[in-house]
């Protein structure tokens, strides 16, 4: 083919960075100095309890980052991110206590490790799909957590006691100290994230899922970029790992059990696939539900009525059993009323907002967000 | 040796013969028409060329090198493009991001450069906006400035065959496959494809080779045509020899 172009007027000159710029409307520049500030000052303002569960969301969101990865960017399924995510925090809390690798190295190290052993889980992969491939990836969390629950080298069913953590100078004592570091890290993994989903990469893991031959027609070397995606889902996840370490201060294979991996896939099915805002929504949701699951209980009212239902119908323990069916069917209703999930919601009330909006005013500036 | 040339090409699928031993050359910047009936093994033949399909006896030669065998990845990168009869689109994807899948090829940013993209002057950026400006002149030449940032899976059909064919071109082939462009379309429609597909060849050079259903309409536009049926050659040559063949009015015909 020549490189000769056709005269067609192009009419007015476009900026093509505008395509793939992180802020293009002029509002959000004050809303990411809002969010900053928003996470900045929450740990001030909440109960010192409160911010160990924001600690705890924060991790969910690295995980949520990397399952949109690997299921909503590539359409490959995992039911076993919980062995990443033990794999992470075990090379993390092993490197910190018998090499004294300080922690962000370790950290660092946590990442590639977990990367490494999901481009392995990547290979099968490739030969596999649908209900195949699930089957594959929660043997290999099953595995994970086997082979770390009878190694003495691991801890074995004991666990670990995670060691002091500093960062340079500063040691990470409290969880609110150990916010800054999570959160900032989530932060920046976000961005980082957004920004391989609009370039090169990411577009070659979407058209995969939306059509392999397609793909590899187009030049796509289909193999390569599905370990890809696995191993830069497992990196992510394997963060998450060493940050749970950190902010739990204790790890025993049974953290990390296929329900967690279940979790995992859930929330970025119940937040909306292939969406950065909405695998951030879900985590946040599923991680808030699976570690305060029995907070329905501190509901005025309502938390003795459930419980009273909860104890006669449903289990003699109580509400934890009950937290469950609320998260189920808070999964299954959002599905039914809009399969992309919580970002689907989103963008109805943004839609709604905005016409109700333009009726008013005939501007109507369309800000794109990160999505 | 010519620029494209397929000799004694084979398919079989267990019993069935798709190809028998179809042989063919394309000079370069010719238009090749391939016809034939229903099932008669053209889409077959695109799905070997551009390496779907490992043949199972005979080779394809591109450029004087023997392509069969090879990955469909490796022979887009050494300048095939297709289209497909049953649009294989992106459909969550934008127009945009579609033709941007066909520069795949010739960008080059990882994981690495992609995560660190920040502003406008890191490597990732710079490389996602000179492509974005080239391939702006396809979206104008295809007529697709209107539907550029929509997903394409909610266009209508005929939009979406030539996002289809916009994406081919943006990886700048050397060789087009084009997979019965004028499908599900009315007489007009037929004739804006013919006209486009005339253009391309005139301003861009590309060699061209098309699978129609539609025989007027690949014959009118062939420099040279090859008709199957049941996967047999039955007649190849220039266009007014196929018109006439007595074996193509057949095929189409039946033995009445």
């Amino acid at each position: 083919m020549n490189d000769r172009h056709i005269d067609v007027v192009i009419e007015p000159t476009r900026d093509h960075y505008e395509d793939i710029q992180l802020f293009t409307a002029r509002g959000s520049w004050i809303k990411l100095a809002l969010l900053l500030v928003v996470l900045v000052s929450l740990p001030l303002l909440l109960p010192g309890y409160r911010v160990f569960t924001l600690n705890y969301m924060a991790v969910f969101v690295i995980v949520g980052l990397g399952m949109n990865v690997l299921v909503g960017y590539t359409g490959q399924v995992s039911l076993g991110h919980a062995g990443f995510l033990a794999i992470g925090a075990y090379t993390m809390v092993l490197l910190m206590t018998r090499l004294a690798v300080p922690f962000p190295i370790a950290l660092v190290m946590a990442g590639f490790v977990s990367a490494f052993f999901g481009f392995l889980l990547g290979l099968p992969a490739l030969r596999l799909a649908g209900p195949y491939l699930a089957i594959a990836t929660l043997g290999f969390g099953l595995a994970v957590t086997q082979i770390i629950g009878h190694s003495a080298l691991f801890g074995g069913h004991m666990g670990l006691v995670v060691p002091d953590a500093m960062v340079g100078p500063f040691p990470l004592s409290g969880d609110v100290s150990k916010y800054y570091v999570i959160v900032g890290i989530t932060f920046v993994l976000a961005l980082g994230v957004r920004n391989l989903s609009v370039t090169r990469v990411g577009r070659a893991f979407r058209a995969i899922r939306d059509s392999e031959i397609a793909a590899a027609t187009m030049g796509v070397d289909v193999a390569y970029y599905k370990t890809l995606s696995f191993a830069v889902s497992a990196a992510l996840t394997g963060v998450a790992g060493g940050l749970l370490a950190l902010m739990t201060g204790f790890i025993s294979p049974g953290v990390f059990t296929f329900t967690l991996s279940l979790m995992f896939l859930a929330m970025v099915v119940f937040g909306g696939l292939s969406s950065i805002t909405g695998a951030v929504l879900g985590s946040i949701v599923m991680g808030y539900l699976n570690l305060e699951m029995d907070a329905f209980q501190e509901l005025p009212v309502l938390g003795p009525a459930l419980e009273g239902f909860s104890a006669r119908f449903m289990s003699t323990v109580g509400l934890p059993n009950f937290g469950w069916v609320v998260t189920g069917m808070l999964i299954v209703f959002t599905i039914l009323l809009e399969p992309r999930g919580l970002y689907g919601l989103w963008i109805r009330a943004l839609d709604t907002m905005k016409r109700s909006k333009s009726a008013d005013t005939e501007l109507s500036r369309s800000g794109s967000g990160a999505d | 040796m010519s620029f494209f040339a397929v000799d004694g090409l084979t398919m079989r699928f267990g019993g069935l013969t798709a190809l028998d031993d179809v042989s063919f050359e394309v000079d370069r910047g010719m238009i090749f028409s391939i016809i034939g009936p229903n099932g008669s093994g053209k889409s077959t033949a695109f799905n070997c060329i551009s390496g779907i399909y490992q043949p199972t006896e005979g080779e394809i030669y591109f450029e004087g090198e023997g392509i069969s065998g090879l990955a469909p990845h490796h022979i887009a990168r050494l300048g095939i493009a297709r289209t497909f009869q049953n649009i294989e689109l992106f459909s969550t994807e934008t127009t945009i991001d579609n033709l941007m899948l066909g520069r795949h090829q010739h960008m080059h940013s990882g994981v690495w450069s992609g995560v660190a993209m920040l502003g406008r002057a890191t490597s990732a950026a710079r490389e996602e906006t000179e492509n974005r400006e080239r391939v702006q002149w396809i979206i104008e030449l295809l007529d697709l400035v209107q539907v550029r940032d929509r997903p394409v899976g909610e266009l209508p059909y005929g939009t979406q065959k030539r996002v289809e064919l916009a994406r081919a071109l943006a990886m700048e082939p050397k060789l087009l496959l084009v997979d019965e462009p004028s499908a599900g379309m009315n007489a007009d429609e037929r004739a804006e494809v013919a006209e486009r597909m005339r253009e391309l060849r005139a301003e861009l050079g590309v060699t061209i080779l098309l699978i129609e259903h539609h025989v007027q309409l690949a014959i009118g536009l062939a420099d040279r045509v090859l008709a199957l049926n049941f996967g047999k050659p039955i007649a190849q040559g220039a266009p007014e020899e196929i018109r006439q063949h007595p074996e193509v009015i057949k095929a189409y015909l039946g033995d009445g």
